[in-house]
């Protein structure tokens, strides 16, 4: 019975596509990542985020075998990295930060070149090009052009295409929508969205709005060191412990804070705007109890009879403010991990950066 | 040497739709026509005009390897192109070795071109107007088969230069100087250092072996020395050899 119930255990288990441990890189004096370690299940959308210098592209590129980790372990599909660099480069698709593409090729010939690359058959190969063409919408005009004439947004595609090119298990983009449109952002949402599921894919960007409508889990990197990982659910919850309500309501300030603080005695009420025309405020409503609802607010606003509410919304905390708050927790962290005889002027220089 | 054809056949590809090829081609065809014609003004002469033909093959190769080569890893690694194709399973071997191969072949193939005029000025002299033949078979074998084995040297030159910098330019001007060192530095040593230079008995055969013209009399009268393919093949594959370290060094640092 109890090896039934291993069983079972192993096959509920999810799947493990990528897996860091320890995963440190130093370069002469500078650690690019320190330490890093996750997990990415099979076909999960994971967004990699972190400020410019955090260590992402370095892990990115830790993971297509393409540079060394000084210590630590990483495996894809459950093939070591260090091992077998060659054998992780078949289940990877990559495509590198700033895209680099040779201006002189046209995009199919680019696209039937790197198949051959990557040890497709010629026929397949050609096969493979004008799927990927069609997928990232390059089988019309921009199928014959050559790829120094290409607009940015094109040869993005042209980048995605390339690591979609063998059907790889796993696809890692080092900021695939930098520079691009909404529309053509949107289509390339679009493509991770229909290939959910199917692939695993490891994503970093700077749009942040664009990284919680994509992934299904993110990873927040700051100083090579990863600070945050969870739903984006999770880490609003980790990060951002106060529950705001943004309410347009018509009646005295004052007393409406002492009528709130009497469902919570910390709650913070202050008015965003001027009241308007019709003597409506919009007022924030900052509250760590995380229990509290709109409908009580309403409630206790509503025993006035001389109170009017015009609207009642609850105020998610954005990416952003959660990124903010995880990079700057880190620097704190660093910050008071620094013995106390440290230089001044340098001490300076960093809570000038913070 | 996974990926090895596709690095080789890619190169040949871009190497033709590269202007600088057509460049160096039009520039080298035009110094050989030019050598050729000098050689017939000449006639009579007492070398014979298919034997003189390789003579001056320093000259169009000094600038021609560069233009072939400067271009070839100096301006991936620029492009970042370099770093795309290392994260396929293509390995740093197979993309020298191919980086080589396509330059080597588009080499042969300008020399190739040019052992047409002796050859077009054979077909158009009526025979027997001269004593001698102008397209003597065993001088011009001779002479492309010496251009092919030094040229594999040249050209792995030019791709060691290639190797080691992220400018064309650079690259050009390296493989230009490796080139006139290895090419003309001892000859240049024996002309101009005085009537003789005197080194000890032992160390002559040495100096000798390093000859590059010592090495292109003895081709051109049609005998086939080993050891200059030794000397050649090898100081390739070291060159070469230093080319894949350092791909692999800059790419997985």
């Amino acid at each position: 019975m109890r090896l039934f119930a291993c069983i079972a255990v192993l096959m509920s288990a999810p799947e493990i596509s990528i897996e860091a441990t320890g995963l440190t890189k130093v370069y002469g004096p500078l650690t690019a990542i320190d330490e890093v370690s996750f997990e990415v299940e099979k076909g999960e959308v994971l967004g990699f985020l972190g400020p410019n210098g955090a260590g992402k592209s370095t892990t990115m590129r830790i993971l297509c075998g393409l540079v060394r980790a000084t210590s630590g372990s990483a495996s894809v599909g459950g093939i070591s990295v260090v091992e077998h660099p060659e054998k992780v480069k078949r289940l990877v698709g990559y495509m590198p930060e700033h895209n680099p593409l040779p201006e002189e090729l046209r995009v199919v010939e680019y696209l039937r070149y790197r198949a051959r690359l990557k040890g497709m058959e010629t026929r397949e190969g050609h096969h493979r090009a004008e799927e990927v063409m069609e997928l990232c919408d390059l089988h019309r005009k921009a199928r014959r052009q050559i790829i120094g004439s290409l607009s940015k947004g094109f040869r993005q595609r042209v980048g995605i295409a390339d690591a979609l090119l063998t059907h790889p298990e796993v696809v890692i983009m080092d900021e695939p929508t930098i520079g691009l449109d909404p529309h053509q952002t949107k289509i390339i949402r679009d493509l991770i969205n229909n290939r959910r599921g199917q692939m695993t894919f490891v994503l970093s960007s700077h749009i942040l709005p664009e990284v919680e409508l994509c992934c299904d889990r993110l990873l927040i990197i700051n100083q090579g060191r990863i600070v945050a990982k969870g739903t984006s659910e999770s880490l609003r919850q980790e990060y951002i412990p106060a529950q705001v309500f943004r309410v347009k309501v018509r009646g005295d300030i004052e007393e409406l804070t002492k009528v709130l603080r009497e469902i919570d005695s910390e709650m913070e009420v202050s008015a965003l705007l001027e009241k308007d025309k019709e003597g409506f405020h919009d007022i924030s409503v900052k509250t760590l109890d995380r229990s509290i609802t709109g409908e009580q607010l309403l409630t206790a606003i509503l025993k006035r009879d001389s109170w009017r509410v015009r609207e009642i919304t609850e105020v998610q905390a954005s990416l952003e403010e959660i990124f903010l708050a995880a990079t700057k927790r880190s620097w704190e962290e660093t910050l008071s991990r620094k013995p106390v005889y440290s230089d001044p002027a340098r001490s300076t220089q960093v809570n000038t950066t913070e | 040497m996974r990926g090895f054809l596709a690095i080789a056949r890619h190169e040949v590809f871009v190497l033709l739709i590269s202007p600088a090829t057509y460049v160096a081609g039009f520039l080298f065809l035009l110094m050989m026509w030019l050598v050729y014609w000098l050689i017939l003004k000449d006639l009579p002469s007492e070398d014979l005009p298919a034997s003189s033909f390789f003579q001056l093959f320093w000259l169009p190769v000094l600038f021609m390897v560069p233009l072939l080569t400067m271009r070839t890893l100096a301006e991936e690694r620029r492009m970042g192109t370099l770093e795309s194709t290392l994260t396929t399973p293509t390995t740093p071997l197979a993309i020298v070795v191919g980086k080589f191969s396509g330059a080597y072949l588009v080499f042969l193939a300008f020399w190739v071109l040019a052992l047409g005029y002796p050859i077009l000025t054979a077909l158009q002299v009526p025979e027997g107007s001269a004593n001698f033949s102008f397209a003597g078979g065993s001088q011009l074998t001779g002479g492309l088969l010496f251009v092919a084995v030094s040229g594999a040297m040249y050209i792995a030159a030019g791709i060691f230069a290639s190797s080691l910098t992220r400018s064309q330019f650079v690259a050009a001007m390296l493989c230009f100087a490796i080139l006139f060192i290895v090419i003309l530095g001892e000859q240049l040593l024996f002309t101009y250092s005085g009537t003789q230079i005197v080194v000890a008995d032992r160390w002559q055969p040495i100096l000798d072996y390093f000859r590059t013209f010592r090495h292109l009399e003895d081709f051109s009268r049609g005998i086939v020395d080993t050891r200059p393919f030794v000397l050649y093949f090898s100081s390739a594959i070291v060159m070469l050899g230093i080319a894949v370290v350092v791909v692999e060094r800059k790419a997985t640092r």
